[in-house]
């Protein structure tokens, strides 16, 4: 038997991750972003409502004009509650029409266009990630007031406390009441920067889906599908789309294609030689690729569109042994020329060994000047786990039960403890 | 709360002008009657206007002085926040404009709604 | 920089009402032009008023219902702004939607400023 409040609530479910980002954007707006709070508290009460009216009336054909209506109905009544209460700052000339009976309906009707709504959401995206947020506190607060996110999912997500999660909202909180930013595009000359300080926090949400093998399944695909919706937002906006914004949305896709064969069923990682391949999604391959050509435009190569190749490789490698590995190699060292990081040169040696064998690439890896950074990655250890399991079973243990120690992961350590009882 | 807004009429104004010790007393009641309601968080604004005036008809049609038609012409408003109508007539019960002879007009800010579906439309509807 | 009260007068909207679309329309005109003189930092406030209301007379306190004159005499709302002199503020009030109605007044009075 289906029960219909169940299913309610299961819908009212869904659309608060899809479509509370939009309206606490547009509820900032017109509040301003001093009072989010307000904005998010204005969210909660218009879902109570749709769940508590569905329940006797059904639910409406359209659920989502719905929820609109009904959150603009709320704010305006809080606006002319508030008329007089400086918590509201009503100084600019939009938000001074939003003083007169004459003009209050008229303007949020304007406000509350399709349209203007989506560029809302972009414009509060450039808001959190301003240059003076840290990078966890943009992500968190991304994830909590644009996309939906309790505070207990982003907190498993991050493998932190909720408390930590709640200051780090808190903070940022404090800093939009203090600096009073407004949620807009930037200036021409500022928009290519501040894109891509947008679209790090969007590849960094994506890859906490991508790798946090700890958090359940379902907050995983939650991260990656809003990254990718946020993501598909600055590709659809003239501001904002670029090359680099194409590239990014290329590597997701490429990524995500292959998602549902890179974990078991029970949480394990499977290797990249074992994976079912049937089980790659051709559709959101095809569309990475579509992505690519769109990134070709321009003078721009940034890490995006080096990665995006390389996992387009892989993407197009009909069997693991056919991978063409030269080929990722020579992208391994565009990327080492243009942007090396201690990870980067990491990956590269990886490739390396895949072409080249163990003892071929030991020497250089002996005196990397990145030795320092890599003692504290896992992925190092693990190398030499691998190279050293066919030259030194003693020295390939030591290295695999080193990596265990600096990977938070269950699935990763899983699969290291697999790698010393296969020694 | 809800806004409302007092406007103040008076005769339009022939003969003699008053002494300046009388305008002095009349300013007076004025600022303790409206710091009486600035005291209870009511008050909103206030201003007295110039007599002269023109009005705008359409099709650019400009008369002069203030609007003719009525035998009395607006001196002056007060906005103020009051619980109900009656609340607002109560404190312009005591306004010192009807001491010589004007008269107080009392309104409510009209809320104006697009939505048919808003509770504010449904509440003026009751 | 001076402040001027516009009082508006006639313009009865209720048969515009009736039909959303012009309704909207109308009010669409309102916004444009608040919303320029928004833009210029003039705009002070306006409000529309309920068309009942009450009206107290003399020492006597008399208390009388609405309304108190015919229609299109009554004050219907006001906006106050600011304008560089008295033509200025009567250019700005020619711009009112108010003036759509056949029967439409906007009255521009200067603000008394006080010396005591």
């Amino acid at each position: 038997m289906n029960d219909p409040s169940n299913n309610i609530s299961k819908l009212t479910d869904h659309l608060f991750r899809h479509e509370s980002g939009k309206l606490v954007a547009v509820l900032a707006k017109v509040f301003g972003t001093q009072n989010l709070e307000l904005a998010e508290d204005v969210l909660q009460e218009t879902f109570i409502s749709a769940l508590q009216v569905w329940r006797i009336k059904g639910v409406p054909d359209n659920p989502s004009g719905w929820l609109f209506r009904s959150a603009k109905n709320k704010a305006i009544d809080i606006i002319r509650k508030n008329k007089f209460s400086i918590q509201m700052d009503f100084s600019d000339s939009e938000r001074a029409l939003l003083k007169s009976e004459y003009t209050l309906t008229t303007v949020m009707d304007t406000m509350w266009t399709d349209e203007a709504i989506r560029d809302d959401l972009l414009k509060m995206m450039f808001a959190c990630c301003h240059k003076n947020i840290s990078i966890e506190n943009q992500i968190t607060l991304i994830l909590k007031s644009l996309c939906g996110f309790t505070t207990t999912e982003i907190a498993k997500a991050f493998l932190t406390s909720e408390e930590t999660i709640s200051k780090r909202l808190y903070r940022t909180k404090e800093f939009f009441r203090e600096e009073k930013i407004r949620p807009e595009f930037p200036p021409p000359h500022q928009l290519q920067n501040r894109t891509a300080a947008v679209l790090k926090s969007i590849y960094l949400i994506f890859n906490e889906g991508y790798n946090s093998t700890n958090s359940d399944t379902l907050i995983r695909k939650d991260l990656l599908e809003q990254a990718m919706y946020l993501c598909g937002l600055l590709c659809s906006n003239q501001h904002t789309q670029n090359p680099e914004v194409y590239a990014a949305m290329a590597l997701m896709c490429f990524h995500a294609a292959r998602i549902e064969s890179r974990v078991s069923s029970e949480g394990e990682i499977i290797l990249l030689a074992r994976q079912d391949r049937t089980k790659w999604d051709a559709t959101l391959i095809a569309e990475g690729n579509d992505y690519m050509n769109k990134a070709a435009f321009g003078n721009t190569l940034s890490t995006y569109h080096i990665e995006a190749a390389i996992a387009y490789e892989h993407c197009i490698a009909e069997t693991f042994d056919s991978t063409n590995w030269q080929q990722i190699l020579n992208y391994y060292d565009l990327l080492a020329k243009l942007y090396p990081t201690a990870v980067v040169i990491l990956n590269r040696m990886t490739v390396l060994y895949k072409i080249k064998g163990g003892l071929e690439i030991l020497p250089e890896l002996n005196q990397s000047p990145y030795l320092y950074e890599w003692e504290k990655h896992y992925l190092y250890h693990s190398l030499l786990g691998e190279i050293y399991s066919s030259i030194d079973r003693v020295k390939a243990r030591k290295s695999f039960e080193k990596a265990i120690t600096l990977t938070q992961s269950d699935a990763e350590q899983k699969l290291l403890q697999y790698k010393i009882e296969q020694l | 709360m809800k806004e409302y807004m007092m406007i103040f009429r008076n005769e339009k104004m022939e003969g003699e002008m008053p002494s300046a010790e009388q305008m002095q007393m009349v300013m007076q009641q004025w600022q303790s009657w409206i710091t009486a309601i600035a005291n209870q968080g009511k008050y909103s604004g206030t201003n007295r206007l110039l007599p002269e005036g023109k009005t705008i008809k359409p099709n650019n049609i400009v008369t002069d002085g203030p609007y003719m038609e009525a035998k009395e012409m607006v001196g002056g408003y007060l906005v103020v926040k009051a619980n109900s109508l009656a609340d607002a007539l109560e404190m312009a019960q005591t306004c010192p404009n009807l001491v010589y002879g004007g008269n107080v007009e009392v309104r409510a800010v009209m809320t104006i709604d697009n939505d048919p579906n808003s509770p504010s439309f449904l509440q003026e509807k009751n | 920089m001076k402040e001027y009260l516009f009082l508006f007068r006639g313009g009865d909207g209720s048969t515009l009402q009736k039909s959303s679309e012009a309704w909207q329309a109308h009010m669409q005109k309102w916004m444009s032009w608040m919303g320029g003189l928004a833009e210029q930092g003039s705009l002070v406030s306006a409000q529309p008023l309920n068309t009942d209301g009450k009206q107290i007379m003399g020492t006597k306190k008399l208390v009388t219902d609405g309304p108190f004159m015919e229609g299109k005499e009554m004050v219907g709302g006001y906006l106050m702004c600011k304008a560089s002199s008295y033509d200025d503020a009567v250019e700005i009030a020619k711009g009112c939607p108010i003036l759509d109605f056949e029967d439409g007044k906007v009255e521009v009075r200067q603000i008394q400023e006080m010396t005591m």
